[in-house]
């Protein structure tokens, strides 16, 4: 009896210790199975990176920039610092910057700098590549596709937002012209994005080289399936991206660009977005003109409420458990959502808002 | 005998004479229509490069950035109470309150042509979907 008193007494100083020393980011991991998986036999462990994305800095004139843009970033950045514990990296999943620019990079970088003995893994988005084709972020930021290891899950980085080479190469007056084009979402004379052949083929060969049972994380900028056309939620060749992964136990597929809560799964492949630190865009369920494919599984992020900037924007972190993804996005002006893999769903659901009795009317969209 | 003939004719000639004036109430044409809907299509048209338009703002912006085909605008639902002002609002109030606060631009005019342009591109992307005052 005096031995578990004892204990007892250990685990309430330890949880005091750690609510000191912790804010609450809500870091909860949810496990499935553990132990008796194929991705455990492949040697995979589990551990937490976290994400920021679409920061969309924007450069006005000389040191000027969009002030609401860069305090989202800035706060993405110092809230990460304080996560307990530290993630193993972190993920940056493209649009740093709005047009490109230099000076937009340079003060992403600058503010990206403030995160603390972390590595950043680079995805590059559309609104950073289509000034000058990827150069800068190229010499000055990463490689634009790549892959790593880490702790027995095999990570893949795309630059799924390529496009046709005669819109790319011909269509366009200045490079400038290209950029603004492709940067306006709902633009009529914008392009699909792709991956591309030449960059399929380098996956096909790169995943030659990994075990079947070995948990995959893909990360693009463009979901790497198709939801709205119109706005590029979209890539042209996702059906050939998702052939190449089918074969794998366990894929896990982490994109930007849509800046919402959404999530999907199609076979083995289950799909998350990433949060925006700048600004909401809406579902395309809410423009009546033209029909779209956004995935059932997903319960909506709320309806943001315009007169709160910071409202519908956020970061967060995914726990690799099992080699399956479980994503935390931290909302700035609403509940945290938490989406894990459900085994017996076969998919990924909200752990608070799944069930339509759960759901609350600023999650109606239209 | 010229004279009764005369005024035998008169009521005759003035239902001619009506009946040669152009109409001026409500009648018109396919032609008519056809114009009619050229002139709100120019007027959308506007309104969309207005939409479209960093000049709207001060910081790089326009409203596309936020409603790509000028979707999660609603215009349906208004006039509705705001609670964020404690108001009921029209669709324009709050087409100011964006341009000021989101894109740091001027307010237009209520009454302004810009103004009536750009609720007639944002009520355009919205064709079809059924009125809803007050609805949230």
């Amino acid at each position: 009896m005096s031995n578990g008193f004892k204990r007892r007494d250990f685990l309430k100083g330890t949880v005091a210790a750690g609510a000191a020393t912790a804010i609450p980011l809500s870091l909860v991991e949810v496990s499935f199975g553990m132990g008796s998986n194929n991705a455990a036999a492949a040697g995979a462990q589990d551990f937490t990176f976290a994400y920021i994305s679409d920061s969309h800095l924007t450069h006005i004139k000389g040191t000027e920039f969009n002030d609401n843009f860069d305090k989202g970033l800035k706060r993405a950045v110092t809230e990460l610092n304080f996560m307990s514990p530290k993630p193993d990296f972190v993920i940056y999943g493209g649009d740093l910057s709005q047009l490109g620019k230099k000076a937009e990079l340079d003060h992403g970088l600058e503010i990206m700098s403030g995160i603390r003995e972390l590595d950043v893994k680079w995805v590059i988005g559309e609104h950073d590549y289509y000034l000058d084709l990827g150069a800068y972020w190229r010499d000055n930021i990463s490689e634009l596709y790549y892959s790593f290891d880490h702790k027995g899950v095999h990570f893949v980085v795309l630059n799924s937002i390529l496009t046709y080479d005669e819109w790319t190469h011909e269509r366009w007056p200045t490079a400038m012209d290209r950029m603004k084009a492709m940067a306006r979402l709902d633009n009529p004379e914008g392009s699909p994005f792709m991956v591309g052949a030449e960059q399929r083929q380098w996956l096909a060969d790169d995943l030659a080289q990994v075990d079947k049972a070995t948990p995959i994380v893909v990360l693009s900028h463009s979901p790497l399936y198709q939801v709205f056309k119109p706005w590029n939620f979209w890539t042209e060749d996702a059906a050939e991206v998702q052939k190449l992964l089918q074969p794998f136990d366990k894929v896990n597929v982490l994109h930007g660009h849509v800046h919402q809560v959404l999530y999907n799964q199609i076979g083995n492949i289950t799909f998350q977005a990433m949060m925006a630190t700048a600004w909401p865009w809406p579902y395309p369920v809410s423009y009546a003109q033209h029909a779209n494919a956004v995935p059932k599984t997903t319960v909506f992020m709320n309806r943001a409420d315009p007169h709160n900037l910071r409202d519908g924007t956020g970061w967060g972190s995914v726990d690799l458990v099992s080699g399956r993804e479980t994503i935390h996005h931290t909302l700035w002006r609403n509940t945290n959502r938490t989406i894990a893999y459900d085994a017996d769903a076969g998919h990924p659901v909200d752990t608070k808002y799944q069930d339509p009795a759960s759901q609350i009317p600023p999650q109606d969209h239209y | 005998m010229f004279c009764i003939r005369l005024i035998r004719w008169v009521p005759a000639l003035a239902v001619l004479a009506l009946a040669a004036q152009p109409a001026t109430a409500d009648e018109f044409t396919q032609e008519d229509l056809a114009d009619w809907r050229a002139q709100f299509k120019s007027v959308v048209e506007k309104g969309e490069a207005l939409f479209h338009s960093p000049k709207l703002g001060t910081n790089g912006h326009s409203c596309d950035g936020c409603h790509p085909d000028a979707a999660n605008t609603h215009p349906e639902t208004y006039p509705k109470y705001q609670q964020q002002t404690g108001e009921v609002a029209e669709l324009r109030n709050m087409i100011n309150w964006c341009i000021e606060n989101t894109i740091d631009g001027e307010p237009l005019p209520l009454d302004s042509a810009k103004m009536v342009q750009l609720e007639a591109y944002i009520n355009w992307e919205r064709r079809g979907v059924a009125m809803a005052p007050g609805k949230h």
